[in-house]
């Protein structure tokens, strides 16, 4: 009986897990919000706002980006001697899709679409005399047999046919959510695309369509001419550039996620301490931080930063692969960014929970002699989710473009790892070039630019949606 | 009657927002003459206030007036454009609100408000504003008028805001003045001083005032003419005599039958069943058909016309029409139910025993948090409450009788003294064996919509206490008993499961009333449960408290600043100043043969529904002093008007003048 020899194997890195555990939250608290109509309700303003649906279609996007990232693997090397081996370097599913990209490495610069070099090479003639030329790619434009002559049709007419497969998928993907939206008897799909398109629906699909549209008009080319051109250029060793843009993104969202979710005990528990005990915890807790918010956030990094480094080189046994030693500089780094950034939201909720501390359902609890836990767990942290809420969605955007700063600093993510940050980083050197290479810092910006705008729109919904005193005729009169 | 001063015809005021407008006012209709009170009365929501709103053109954004027309002095004030808009605004009509204390900018000298409201409509310049200033300041009569100018709204009390609020409004002698609630957030005997001072500037000037208001006592005292406003429409409009004399349209009827005083102790107060109907829906008849006792087959479906009641008397009632003149409703007498307690005082029998309570609140100050002074909130009070009566503490806001209240059930830590439940100190028992002994004294508070979660079920709302306290056996005899509190406090079983938000005033009161009665209290501390309520809403609580101490033999602490209340409640009342019990003794004692002079000035400031109503006039002067630094001796001596020598120095003793009836008075000593 020969043993099952699977081609993979998964390997669960740390921030995976926490990533996958934030997905499950995710679900469950949406499963747990759809049974209680006071949780329902703000989320069903967000879902009625265009702007937030817009932004939020498009950070599905990155998300679902974000995700396919997420999930790694090592490859089985061919079988020597019955046994298996598994390949040292481990791969993400979206390293799988962009196989392609990731593969086609180039020499050194190219430009976007470029056939050529961007740098001149001397290349030995069939007679021996030497000359400097830009020579071809390797890839980019390797299928065009004269370059100069058809390289502007051929370039056109992919992107043409991509554009086409882009709006057919998006009619289809339209079409599709019509069909789900029209379930109940008494609509068809026909009726339902009218009722969408001239927005009168409940949730504004006319904005959710056009975001995505132009998602699709977008993406459809750059699908089409990836195979075989580099879209947005290569950098210094020649890698694509449009492959680091969307790595970065996991990079961005793991850090944007999960430097809030280290922040989240903290702010939460010390700051409702504060708030409903008083006295001297109060002053305890106030204390620190307000210390803490005096320490410069970099320098505090930087020194943690540092520290893991060398803690991992100490230990060098505990982390066999650069992908597991990337990971956990960059964990080290969300946890370091999260022990910094709670004092915020600490105060806030240090303020609220001073204020609901002397609501009269907390008195009326306290003369039910209920325990101060509960009625932390049960009064209080309810009520103040909302703040909660607008705290963590405005905060992932600002953690986002930290990372990039610290990152270009020197104190980020591990430089083996792709992020917005290191693409800047490197940037410094390839706009200090003659002539300058632009594309790498343009691409990173754009990138950056989009999520966090997306984020930031998205979170002024949810913060409208949540705040109680832009609720027309609702709660108190 | 001369020309009218302001006519208003058909003023429709919608408000946008939500599926349906609401129209909170519809096409309402009336005059008011040069130099008369015209007084707008109605229940919270039925549309006074965006009446005054309208009629200023202060809308907020989602108003809009949708017809009609406001004439001052036969101009169309609705057709002005915004700019001359404003010369009207301060000039002509001025507006004073309820809330003195949001109403002025908290980081302007009050001389400097007035002083704005004057150079903006007149052609006054430097000395001659200030000369004004001070002008209006003294003819609102602000003691030390100089000084006050250049203070901060902070350094004032209620009252003196509201003075300079009224000295802003007459910055330019305006031909009417629109109180909007002026006197609602005050204390009685500051509520007093301020309706003087109003009625005599506008004796004195000969201004029009449109008067809003819920308190029939405040009309009787200062209007000449009524409206009552229901559900957006004025539905009675007579001279102030005629209407309190008799009302004719029968909600007008059910609100003054709802107001509690003495006469109606032991019966059972009348009480207008359900809601104000939404104002978003289309009415096809009377819109207080449906809560209407004497509702007749067409005034579901027929809208009423005015009908003539008497001289000037009109009401929007089909009882009034003219196919049927004459009908009148019989006298409704509410009914009585059995007095069957007996109103002799058993001290022994006493369930609670308050002795020298005391709560202090320390000052701190400084980086160490050092306690720098005290708030004396409660200063050495001793109560007694008998099982199955009502002990109700009147006083004034800032006085201590909500502290007393917190402080006997700990919610609020007590400095000293006793607490007696049933022999056992309250005070000395720890955390969990006082648990034990929470069950038997429970809260009601002030605040509908603070005394709810809004995060949290109806149903768990009640099953809190009797989770926390392990009692009500299994989940389903807990589930059992949440149905069975449900029914008794007069709400369906089947809102178990609905949120606060759903619930009116009345209901969420309703259901705090439950949630205290959950845990089979012997006593519950009733703090202010009314004073949030309108008069009808009020009067159901009032009949539900009554009913549950009848049925259960419950005792109340009822703590109110409202004396109609109190002496419909209460049994023994015991009236509080500054920290201190000054009198206490049977209602009949203390409401009717006051000693202290406090308590006699408090009853004489209580506004009566009755505008023939001869009351002795005690005034008193000023605020309360600030509980952080008590006067010497009696504290009320700076405030009395009959203070001997010795009041200032010391404090005087008890002076028994029955077994119940004392007080504390040197005029007695």
């Amino acid at each position: 009986m020969t043993p099952l020899i699977f081609p993979f194997r998964f390997e669960l890195l740390w921030s995976d897990a926490l990533v996958w555990l934030l997905v499950l939250t995710a679900i469950g608290f949406a499963a747990y919000t759809r049974n209680h109509p006071h949780l329902r309700a703000p989320w069903a303003r967000v879902a009625r706002s265009a702007s937030g649906m817009a932004a939020a279609t498009v950070l599905a996007a990155f998300v679902l980006v974000g995700l396919l990232d997420s999930v790694h693997y090592r490859a089985a090397l061919p079988p020597q001697g019955g046994k298996t081996a598994y390949a040292t370097e481990v791969r993400s599913l979206l390293d799988r899709v962009l196989e392609p990209l990731r593969l086609t490495r180039e020499k050194t610069y190219s430009a976007p679409l470029a056939t050529h070099l961007y740098a001149k090479e001397t290349v030995q003639g069939p007679d021996g005399s030497e000359t400097r030329v830009f020579p071809r790619l390797r890839h980019g434009g390797a299928h065009l047999k004269d370059p100069q002559a058809d390289w502007g049709r051929d370039v056109a007419l992919k992107a043409f046919r991509g554009l086409a497969f882009g709006l057919l998928f998006w009619f289809v993907a339209v079409l599709g959510v019509c069909a789900v939206l029209a379930r109940s008897p008494d609509s068809s799909i026909e009726s339902t695309w009218r009722e969408a398109w001239a927005g009168r629906t409940a949730v504004p699909w006319r904005a959710v369509f056009c975001a995505f549209g132009l998602m699709c008009v977008l993406i459809g080319p750059v699908v089409a001419l990836a195979p075989y051109y580099h879209v947005l250029g290569t950098d210094k060793v020649g890698q694509d550039v449009l492959y680091q843009a969307l790595k970065s993104i996991r990079t961005g969202l793991v850090i944007g996620t999960l430097a809030t979710l280290v922040m989240l005990p903290f702010a939460l528990v010390l700051g409702l301490m504060a708030g409903y005990f008083k006295g001297w915890i109060d002053d305890v807790i106030q204390y620190v931080y307000t210390t803490l918010s005096s320490i410069p956030g970099v320098l505090l990094i930087a020194a943690a930063v540092l520290m893991m480094q060398v803690y991992i080189e100490n230990h060098a046994e505990l982390f066999p692969t650069t992908e597991i030693r990337a990971d956990i500089r960059l964990l080290a780094l969300c946890v370091i960014l999260g022990v910094t950034s709670w004092t915020g939201l600490c105060r806030l909720l240090r303020g609220e929970a001073l204020k609901l501390r002397e609501m009269e359902y907390i008195q009326a609890a306290h003369a039910f002699g209920v325990s101060h836990w509960r009625i932390m767990m049960r009064h209080i942290t309810p009520n103040v989710m909302h703040i909660v809420m607008i705290a963590l969605v405005m905060d992932f955007s600002g953690l986002v473009l930290a990372e990039a700063v610290l990152s270009y600093v020197g104190v980020g993510v591990d430089p083996s790892m792709i992020s917005f940050g290191t693409m800047i980083n490197s940037a410094r050197l390839e706009m200090a070039r003659e002539p300058m290479v632009w594309w790498s810092l343009a691409a990173a910006f754009m990138f950056m630019l989009t999520l966090v705008l997306a984020a930031n729109l998205f979170a002024d919904a949810v913060r409208d949606a949540f705040d109680p005193r832009l609720i027309v005729g609702g709660g108190r009169p | 009657m001369n020309k009218p001063l302001l006519k208003v015809v058909g003023l429709t005021t919608l408000i946008r927002g939500g599926s349906m407008p609401m129209r909170a006012v519809d096409g309402i209709s009336f005059e008011i003459a040069a130099g008369e009170t015209f007084a707008l009365v109605g229940e919270s929501g039925c549309g006074k206030s965006m009446t005054a709103l309208s009629i200023m053109r202060l809308l907020p954004e989602a108003g809009e007036i949708a017809g009609g027309a406001v004439e001052l002095a036969g101009e169309d004030l609705l057709v002005l454009p915004e700019s001359r808009m404003r010369d009207v605004r301060g000039r002509r009509v001025a507006m004073i609100f309820q809330e003195p204390g949001l109403s002025l900018n908290p980081v302007m000298t009050v001389g400097a408000q007035i002083a704005e409201a004057v150079t903006r409509h007149t052609a006054l310049t430097g000395a001659a504003v200030e000369a004004r200033v001070l002008e209006l300041l003294d003819a609102v009569r602000m003691p030390d008028a100089r000084r006050r100018m250049t203070e901060y709204p902070f350094q004032m009390s209620g009252g003196m805001k509201q003075r300079v609020m009224i000295a802003i409004a007459l910055a330019c002698d305006p031909e009417l003045l629109i109180a909007d609630e002026p006197t609602t957030a005050l204390d009685v005997t500051v509520q007093a001083q301020v309706l003087d001072l109003l009625r005599e500037l506008q004796r004195s000037r000969g201004m029009a005032m449109l008067l809003i208001t819920h308190d029939l006592g405040v009309v009787a005292q200062m209007a000449q003419q009524v409206a009552v406003m229901y559900a957006g429409e004025i539905i009675e409009t007579a001279a102030v005599n005629a209407f309190f004399a008799g009302p004719a349209h029968p909600y007008s009827r059910k609100l003054f039958e709802s107001l509690p005083d003495r006469a109606g102790r032991g019966k059972t107060l009348a009480a207008i069943r359900g809601t104000v109907p939404a104002l978003t829906r289309q009415f096809a008849g009377c819109r207080f058909a449906e809560r209407c006792d004497s509702a007749l087959a067409h005034c579901a479906d027929t809208i009423p016309a005015w009908g003539a009641v008497r001289d000037g008397q009109r009401a929007k009632c089909h009882l009034y029409g003219s196919d049927d003149r004459g009908l009148r409703i019989e006298e409704r007498t509410a009914e009585s139910c059995d007095e069957v307690r007996s109103s002799i005082l058993t001290p022994q029998s006493s369930i609670l025993r308050i002795e020298d309570l005391q709560v202090h609140f320390p000052i701190r100050k400084g980086l160490l948090q050092r306690i720098k002074g005290q708030v004396k909130a409660v200063d050495g009070v001793s109560l007694s409450i008998a099982p199955g009566r009502t002990l109700g503490l009147v006083g004034e806001s800032g006085c201590g009788k909500t502290t007393v209240g917190k402080g006997l059930l700990r919610l609020v830590p007590p400095t000293g003294g006793q607490v007696l439940f049933d022999g056992v100190d309250l005070l000395t028992l720890d955390r969990s064996a006082l648990r034990d002994r929470r069950r038997h004294a429970q809260i009601i508070f002030q605040d509908p919509y603070a005394s709810l979660n809004p995060r949290v079920r109806i149903g768990d709302a009640l099953e809190e206490g009797m989770l926390a306290l392990g009692i009500g056996g299994g989940e389903e005899e807990r589930a059992l008993r949440i149905n069975a509190l449900l029914v008794e406090v007069g709400l369906a079983p089947d809102v178990k499961g609905r949120y606060p938000h759903e619930f009116s005033g009345g209901q969420r009161q309703r259901i705090a009333i439950a949630r205290a009665l959950s845990v089979e209290p012997q006593l519950i501390v009733c703090d202010e449960p009314t004073s949030a309520l309108d008069v009808s809403v009020q009067a159901q609580i009032l009949n539900l408290l009554k009913r549950l101490q009848r049925e259960k033999g419950l005792a109340y602490l009822f703590i109110s600043h409202n004396m109609a209340v109190v002496e419909y409640m209460a049994d023994e009342l015991a009236v509080m100043y500054l920290g201190r019990i000054v009198e206490r003794g049977t209602v009949a004692e203390v409401l009717h043969d006051p000693k202290h002079p406090y308590t006699r000035a408090l009853l004489a400031a209580v506004p009566v529904a009755d505008p023939k109503a001869e009351r002795p006039v005690i005034r008193v002067d000023g605020d309360l002093p600030s509980p952080v630094n008590p006067p010497q001796g009696c504290h009320f001596h700076p405030r009395c008007g009959v203070a001997l020598p010795c009041c200032g120095s010391e404090y005087p003793d008890d002076h028994n003048f029955s077994v119940s009836h004392a007080t504390r008075c040197h005029l007695y000593g």
